[in-house]
């Protein structure tokens, strides 16, 4: 064989490799969904989304206060970690070489490395030990604090790739810096920012750990901040593990809601993005 | 590089609007000695340790085009970022000397280079058009310096200042339409327009047709033309040719020196200096 049909060889054999792991990478996508969707809908009817769950023994009832709940903890998180997110984006985008915005990177990829179990242990000394109460409050702030180096980092990455004359444009016409970043250079990187966000609501909605000692769980519709709040996940955890077959089924129906609730999140901020680049742009 | 000519020769297929020679024979210069825009003394810069320019002189009249020649790394995009300050959002730089604008120096105590801005007007090598829409591009330093009283103001504004930039009758149908979407040439006009807006005194433009094909040049040097007798403009560029078309006076720079200043007619036919003669019969640069 000559020198030419060998690196032939070795590149086939290369794309042949990056196939394969492509396919490797998907299976798990696939058979989550699949076993998701089967065992699912077999449980998922009208009652589960507009019913309380039944007490044991009883057939039907459902998720409704666990989906009411999801939201809420996820809304309380966001409503506190995206505006210090962004902002602390901004200051580490801004002043890059300072040591706060050095400090401030190293411990949000720390913070973002912690288990999120720890997480949930640390508000449960802050914000439930103190109140001698569960809370979707101490739900919300676990869940806030898993998503802010999430936000502070994908803003710093996006506001770094908002080209520099931008910023020279605005200043060059008599804007001051924080007008200039405001107006023009946040404004450009505003529909990464959205897409960011909206993945880091999808991560923190499918969390358990972080509420299993704040949010707790709740049998009834509650929306009340105060009070221990349901969440699918947890919900989803409670049913898996009871020994009852109907439970189980119920258990798959709720991870089929939480799935494509985050299915719907990525495909929003998809939609969103673009909208909003075409506004922009023009195309 | 060919020896340079005041004329520009195309072979592009004919444009909408008829084309004229882009540059007529070189102005004359008025017969009184013109105002002086820009006063430079003494002027170094440094990056860190490095030197990028050493004791500019010079003084830029009003009113006239002065063009920067140089190869690049000359110091002159640098010596014109001077002008409004631009330099100053690079950290570690250092300025000595002083370049007084209107009577007062630039680098003195008390000056604010954000009021500067809005007297010297800059545009840019590559087009930056905010993602806004072409009328918000242009109203964005409008409002920024309150120089609309209303709405009708402002319309008056923005219209007046893409008609200076001659790019009213291309985009007045689709004003709130993205700025993103412009032709590359059109979206250079369009940060002129935004810069004419504020009604700045001097306008500093640093290589705007280097990204530009040869028709959209044509109509930024026709700009600078129309431009001239309204404005004080001091435009960087690479291209000889160009220089020689637009400017009534034009510098040479080489390794961050001023090497000869004086009107571009006697750069480019009877340079002082041999390194300036050098430089624009292209035997290097």
């Amino acid at each position: 064989m000559n020198h030419d049909a060998i690196r032939r060889w070795k590149s086939t054999i290369v794309v042949w490799l990056c196939g394969l792991s492509v396919l490797v990478a998907l299976v798990p996508l696939a058979f989550i969904l699949f076993f998701v969707v089967s065992q699912g809908v077999q449980a998922l009817n009208w009652d589960f989304f507009t019913k309380l769950p039944a007490p044991v023994g009883e057939p039907g009832g459902g998720f409704a206060n666990a989906i009411v709940g999801t939201l809420m903890l996820v809304g309380i998180g966001a409503a506190f970690a995206v505006p210090i997110g962004v902002i602390s984006g901004v200051y580490i985008a801004e002043f890059p070489a300072t040591k706060l915005a050095t400090m401030a990177r190293f411990a949000a990829d720390t913070l973002n490395g912690v288990p999120s179990i720890v997480v949930g242990v640390f508000v449960y000394g802050i914000a439930v030990m103190p109140f001698q109460q569960f809370s979707a409050i101490a739900g919300g702030i676990a869940l806030g604090i898993m998503m802010i180096p999430i936000v502070t980092r994908t803003t710093e990455e996006l506001l770094k790739l908002v080209p520099p004359a931008l910023r020279e444009g605005a200043l060059a016409l008599g804007a001051t810096r924080g007008w200039a970043t405001m107006t023009v250079v946040l404004p450009a990187a505003a529909p990464g920012i959205i897409t960011g966000v909206v993945l880091a609501l999808a991560r923190i909605a499918g969390e358990t750990a972080p509420l299993l000692f704040t949010a707790f769980n709740n049998r009834f519709m509650s929306v009340s901040p105060t009070q221990p709040i349901a969440s699918l996940t947890v919900q989803v955890y409670t049913y898996a593990i009871s020994p009852y077959e109907d439970w189980h089924r119920q258990a798959w129906a709720g991870a089929l809601v939480l799935v494509s609730l985050v299915l719907s999140c990525s495909l929003l901020a998809r939609f969103a993005t673009r909208r909003l680049e075409r506004l922009q742009t023009g195309h | 590089m060919p020896t340079p000519m005041p004329v520009m020769t195309t072979t592009a297929p004919a444009p909408s609007r008829p084309l004229t020679t882009v540059v007529p024979p070189a102005r004359a210069l008025p017969t009184e000695v013109p105002q002086t825009a820009i006063d430079v003394d003494r002027l170094s810069f440094f990056y860190g340790q490095k030197q990028a320019l050493f004791d500019i002189t010079a003084k830029l009249p009003a009113k006239l085009v002065t063009a920067f020649i140089g190869p690049s790394g000359c110091g002159k995009s640098t010596f014109l970022r001077t002008m409004n300050r631009m330099n100053d959002v690079v950290p570690g730089t250092r300025i000595t000397g002083k370049l007084i604008v209107d009577g007062r120096d630039i680098y003195g105590p008390g000056v604010d280079p954000v009021a500067l801005r809005r007297e010297v007007g800059m545009v840019f090598q590559k087009s930056n058009p905010f993602p806004k829409s072409i009328f918000e591009n242009i109203a964005y330093g409008v409002r920024l310096n309150r120089l609309a009283a209303d709405r009708s103001a402002m319309n008056d504004v923005v219209e007046e200042s893409l008609r200076s930039a001659a790019l009213w009758d291309e985009v007045k149908d689709r004003l709130h339409d993205s700025a993103l979407a412009l032709s590359g040439g059109q979206q250079q006009r369009l940060c002129i327009a935004r810069a004419l807006a504020i009604k700045p005194k001097i306008l500093l433009m640093d290589e705007p047709a280097s990204a530009l094909d040869p028709i959209a040049t044509q109509r930024i040097e026709e700009l600078i033309y129309e431009l001239r007798s309204k404005f004080t403009i001091v435009i960087v560029t690479h291209n000889m040719q160009q220089a020689a078309r637009v400017s009534d006076m034009t510098a040479l720079f080489w390794l961050g020196k001023l090497v000869e200043f004086d009107r571009t007619e006697k750069i480019f036919t009877n340079p002082a200096a041999k390194l300036t003669e050098d430089y624009v019969t292209g035997r290097f640069g």
